[in-house]
């Protein structure tokens, strides 16, 4: 196996775990979703890099060129990209609304205020 | 290596995201590592992903987040926890597991891998012929894998909604009369922009009185709007679509809103026609769907909608493109003006 090999996979698992460390490690919600997001690339390219094939050209079919990248991981993650944003957008408003309930983006003193409501 | 060195760029970002408490920074750095990301897919052969992941994760997600710091009118963390030692257990035993994981996998970019060989070989040998699309992405998108791209562009319209639902009532910016205000100068009455000075992207109140961003901010939305327009339409053809033509659509508006005041840009895009047209995108594509049914097909087969079935898929992909583009551009929109519009002296 030659260099690059699994090195681009390794690299995903690496920023995935940054992820998931931020979001349970952290406390300030706005931190905790931008290291999902950090969680949610990591994975696109763990797609794209499945997809690469070596020598291959972008998957837009023209003469000339016989070996193209697979189409299909481009595919799901262009969608998953924009769905990615759209549901970020959801819960940074839900993060809002928490700092207007709660006064704070914090999750101990939001777990403080909802001890004394209960 | 060009991909080692962006990869290595890409996790050093991370971990600074890590470490900083300050929030502002935190969604830059969260900037930069979508463009580190985006230049990553255009080495790795994707191009419509780079396309997206530039407009999407660089722009508007960026501007998403400096406006939720405005509204929660925080800038630091709380406090810095950076060493916290379960958590670092927990994500090293996941981390083992998972590197344990790929140890049988294909190696990187090997032709005979098992993704290659399944069913990307008929979309790169057959669709040219099937759809006349040349873009093989798009015709995987819209034609092959119609039913996934629907249930993605409805995940899109219901995150509008729902944002839509969590912070679309109550505290509206005041839009009295946006016209008359903005004609007379410093009429409008925008509010105070909140003191701990993040950026407030709705508050316009400095911004419109810079020259120079106003001219050349001017100068450059008709060729953004342009630019998404020529996106929609060429997506047949090259990188692009209706993902990223309604991305780069709503940015156009989103930079009009910035430089001359929400209200501004919510009299050229009001917000009922941007609900209507939330709603009319998915009805397009939908609506694609249900003819081909009526004409004999099956549901999101295209193959019908013409005399020739190639003239019919490119038809077909052409239409739910439209939708997919009109769709995204109102869920932005929507979503932009929805945060910006907030006050966020009323916030308390």
């Amino acid at each position: 196996m030659d260099f690059p090999g699994l090195f681009n996979y390794w690299i995903v698992i690496a920023l995935m775990m940054i992820g998931f460390y931020i979001v349970i490690s952290q406390g300030n919600l706005v931190k905790k979703i931008f290291g999902l997001n950090i969680f949610q690339v990591s994975v696109f390219v763990f797609y794209i890099s499945m997809g690469k094939v070596e020598g291959g050209t972008a998957p837009i079919l023209a003469p000339g060129f016989a070996t193209y990248t697979n189409p299909i991981p481009s595919v799901l993650i262009l969608t998953a990209i924009v769905v990615g944003v759209a549901t970020m957008a959801v819960g940074l408003a839900l993060v809002v609304r928490i700092r207007d309930a709660f006064g704070s983006i914090e999750d101990d003193e939001i777990a403080k205020l909802e001890g004394d409501v209960t | 290596m060009i991909n080692i060195s962006l990869l290595m760029i890409m996790v050093a970002t991370a971990l600074g995201l890590v470490w900083l408490r300050n929030l502002l920074a935190v969604v830059m750095f969260s900037g930069i590592f979508s463009l580190t990301a985006a230049s990553l897919w255009v080495v790795l052969g994707a191009v419509d992903v780079a396309f997206t992941e530039a407009s999407v994760g660089a722009g508007i997600a960026t501007v998403l987040g400096l406006a939720s710091l405005a509204l929660t009118r925080t800038e630091h963390e709380k406090r810095t926890r950076v060493f916290h030692l379960p958590a670092l257990i927990v994500v090293l035993v996941t981390g083992a597991a998972l590197i344990y994981g790929t140890l049988d996998m294909p190696g990187w970019g090997d032709p005979d891998a098992p993704i290659h060989t399944h069913v990307a070989p008929r979309y790169i040998e057959d669709s040219l012929a099937e759809t006349g699309v040349p873009n093989i992405v798009t015709s995987v998108l819209a034609s092959y894998r119609g039913f996934d791209t629907l249930g993605e562009t409805t995940v899109i319209f219901t995150a509008g909604v729902g944002v839509l639902v969590l912070l679309g009532r109550g505290r509206r910016y005041p839009v009295a009369n946006p016209r008359v205000a903005a004609g007379g100068g410093p009429g409008r009455a925008p509010a105070a922009p909140g003191s701990e000075g993040a950026a407030v992207p709705g508050d316009s109140g400095e911004m419109r009185f810079k020259a120079i961003l106003r001219v050349g901010g001017k100068l450059l939305i008709p060729p953004i709007l342009l630019f998404a327009f020529y996106t929609q339409a060429h997506g047949e053809l090259g990188p692009g679509g209706g993902f990223q033509a309604g991305v780069i659509f709503a940015s156009a508006f989103i930079l009009y809103a910035l430089l001359f005041g929400v209200p501004m840009a919510r009299a050229v895009a009001p917000a009922s026609v941007l609900r209507g047209t939330l709603a009319l995108g998915v009805l397009i594509y939908a609506g694609v769907g249900i003819a081909g049914v009526l004409l004999g097909g099956n549901y999101l087969d295209y193959s019908v909608l013409a005399h020739d079935p190639v003239h019919g898929q490119e038809l077909g992909i052409i239409l739910i493109e439209l939708g997919v583009g009109i769709t995204v551009a109102s869920a932005m929109m929507t979503v932009f003006f929805v945060f910006a519009g907030q006050d966020p002296q009323q916030v308390d």
